[in-house]
């Protein structure tokens, strides 16, 4: 664009930022020291933010006119240099996440930012069966981390069962939730699906806020049972009976920490193993059709049905060990926990992570929750470095963060799948 | 007389009775019958909008018929009702189909393709995801095979090269290959081609008449809908013609080139009913 269309671009675009700008903050209305309201007006302001639109819409067009439109189809280099990252990050992800508990310098607060990052891990690799690789968009994913941890919750302070009886049956219970939720929106596709999983999401919520004489309504649930080692609790008094007496250790509190972050990691492991090696067989090849197209799979002899409700079930089941677990280590929850924002962050997390790709998910999850924990001390502002930084990785790799398709199956050499060519799904 | 009926009943693949599609107020198939013979290629040919693709929709269980029957004869075998069955019990029944607008997976591997196609057998050899998760089938060894098959329909539709080839990067002619390849790849007994040669040059419908010749050598019966007269007459045994809904003709090529009807179905020239209305 030469300099002249780009003075009249930036001039149009001040115009429209003066007609916004104008009223919203050229007009104020205060409350005079009598008590009556005045309209006081901030003309500065205004040409201060219009000048800043002019001068930034200016420079704009000026760069990408020097740059010139550049096709956004094909790999770029970053997706090279991407790919052959990934191969060492994975191992490299998976050493760390094993050895973390022993780094010197690794102290409680680390590691409970480990086991926070890893149950969102965990729930991303969940969900990824569901969004990533059947292609169903679901809002409402927090609805079975819910029910999973209540499931947990309930059973162990009602009927006295360990950890390692209720968390199968958090799990079963979960995938039995997300049938009956596949069972409605099996006909829905896209915007409809979304709400309707939405919908469910919520519905689980409030049940568990109204439903007082079960649920302890908004008071929740407190004195959850702590997950012991295999029957041995970790406890301070050394007992023989306990973790810390039977293989002869200093009691310390640190020992739990560091159970609950190897069961996260052996939970979030066994997650990805069940995708990964579901990915190469029938079933999850099914999902992928599915997600790219459901008519011929329809033709195929698919049945269409229970592919969707197994992908429903098995996201859920995973969700539930997760809910099961978040509800041991708190030993305190409350529908509070379960909110819309939690399944959004978590779709965000499968999404920035790249749509069925389980490094990506799990990066996405580091940084997401990672960084949010991080950023603490920036307090209010670390929504804001957020939010921006999400804008910039949704504009820099709109298709995730790996967004490629990696082949299940290959005669020669498996070559990843430019994102551009594999559909996201209809719902 | 019932010896008469016999050859006439084993030699059936396909039947088609009465079959009545409406949509609203519009009759888009009005009671059409007719029988496609086993090892034949059947052409179902018609002007724009005779109702072909519904019948074709109605054979394959994407539409359900508001009358008539649709019967599927197997040897060995009670005839199936495929009217009744739900769309993907339709193929497992042994009725494969390709669609107008081709419908890969085209993010998917041409090879994944072709598995996907196989998706029933591999899931009952996986025992259902689970066997084979936990690594206790004899999973390996029908995925070893489903590989080889797609690898013979692959060597046979000369897409070898693009194996490992995202479907939707694929040419258009190899893409219409990979369809039939993979209608094929769910071994069925009558394999429904709607408008193969849609789009491809005069090299590529030779080639592709090719297939569909040794396709009907192999034992599968051929229902196809074409607008490509030169591929019809030369490769089909028996070409049915319908025109508004309406069956006009239902013979061998040469006898439904000469017919009348067809004739003037096709040329647009007013029937006498028409113009009497």
């Amino acid at each position: 664009m030469n300099p002249a269309a780009a003075l009249r671009d930036a001039g149009l675009a001040a115009l429209v930022a003066f007609g916004l700008f104008a009223p919203l903050v050229g007009l104020r209305t205060d409350v005079s020291p009598t008590g009556g309201l005045f309209l006081r007006t901030r003309w500065t302001d205004v040409a201060i933010l219009c000048g800043l639109v002019f001068a930034g819409r200016f420079l704009l067009s000026l760069w990408t006119g020097r740059r010139g439109l550049r096709p956004t189809a094909g790999p770029t280099p970053w997706t090279a240099r991407l790919e052959r990252l990934s191969t060492f990050v994975a191992p490299a992800l998976l050493g760390l996440a094993l050895v973390l508990p022993f780094i010197p310098g690794v102290e409680r607060y680390e590691l409970d930012i480990g086991i926070l990052v890893l149950t969102y891990v965990m729930l991303g690799w969940g969900l990824n069966i569901v969004v990533g690789l059947a292609g169903l968009l679901d809002l409402g994913y927090v609805a079975f981390y819910a029910i999973g941890a209540y499931a947990y919750a309930l059973l162990a302070t009602t009927f006295g069962l360990s950890f390692w009886v209720c968390l199968p049956l958090a799990g079963i219970l979960a995938a039995f939730w997300g049938v009956l939720l596949g069972f409605p929106v099996l006909r829905l596709r896209g915007d409809y699906l979304a709400i309707v999983t939405l919908a469910f999401g919520e519905i689980i919520r409030v049940v568990l806020i109204n439903w007082t004489s079960l649920t302890g309504g908004p008071n929740g649930i407190s004195g959850i049972p702590r997950p012991s080692f295999f029957g041995l609790p970790f406890d301070a008094s050394g007992d023989p009976g306990t973790f810390a007496g039977f293989f002869g250790l200093e009691p310390s509190p640190w020992h739990r920490v560091v159970f609950l972050y190897y069961l996260i990691l052996a939970l979030a492991l066994l997650t990805n193993w069940v995708t990964i090696r579901l990915r190469r067989q029938p079933l999850g090849r099914a999902w992928e059709a599915l997600r790219e197209d459901e008519i011929a799979c329809r033709a195929l002899g698919i049945n269409v049905t229970t592919t969707k409700l197994s992908a429903f079930a098995l996201g859920a089941m995973f969700g539930g060990f997760a809910g099961a677990f978040f509800a041991t280590r708190q030993a305190f929850i409350s529908p509070e926990s379960f909110t819309f924002i939690e399944s959004a962050i978590i779709l965000a997390i499968v999404v920035l992570g790249g749509l069925g790709s389980q490094v990506g998910v799990a990066i996405a999850a580091l940084v997401m929750i990672g960084g949010f924990e991080l950023f603490r001390n920036l307090e209010e502002w670390r929504m804001l470095v957020f939010g921006a930084a999400m804008v910039v990785i949704m504009v820099l790799r709109p298709r995730g963060l790996v967004g490629t398709r990696t082949p299940t199956v290959a005669l020669g050499q498996k070559r990843a799948i430019s994102g551009d060519l594999v559909s996201e799904g209809h719902g | 007389m019932r010896t008469d009926d016999r050859p006439e009943r084993r030699d059936m693949i396909l039947e088609v009775a009465g079959l009545t599609m409406r949509f609203g107020g519009l009759t888009a198939v009005d009671a059409v019958s007719f029988v496609a013979h086993r090892g034949d290629i059947t052409a179902l040919i018609g002007p724009n909008g005779a109702g072909k693709t519904t019948v074709f929709n109605c054979i394959t269980g994407f539409y359900r018929p508001s009358d008539g029957a649709i019967r599927l004869h197997v040897p060995g075998a009670l005839p199936v009702e495929l009217h009744a069955l739900a769309g993907h019990e339709i193929a497992r029944a042994g009725v494969a189909r390709s669609f107008q607008n081709i419908r890969l997976f085209p993010g998917m591997t041409a090879l994944e393709n072709l598995l996907i196609a196989q998706h029933n057998t591999l899931m009952a050899a996986s025992g259902w995801g689970i066997g084979a998760v936990l690594g206790l089938s004899r999973y390996p060894r029908a995925e070893r095979e489903a590989i080889e098959k797609a690898r013979r329909w692959l060597d046979a539709t000369r897409l070898i090269e693009r194996a490992d080839d995202p479907a939707g990067a694929l040419p258009y002619g190899a893409q219409r290959r990979l369809e039939i390849a993979r209608a094929m790849c769910t071994d069925p007994s009558l394999l429904c081609l709607d408008e193969p040669a849609a789009g491809l040059n005069p090299r590529e419908s030779d080639e592709l008449a090719q297939l569909l010749l040794s396709i009907r050598a192999s034992g599968t019966s051929i229902l196809l809908i074409e607008h490509d007269m030169g591929v019809v007459m030369r490769i089909s045994d028996k070409v049915v013609v319908l025109d508004h809904g309406k069956l006009i003709a239902a013979d061998a090529p040469a006898a439904v080139r000469a017919d009348p009807r067809v004739i003037a179905a096709y040329l647009g020239q007013d029937e006498p009913e028409d113009t009497a209305a």
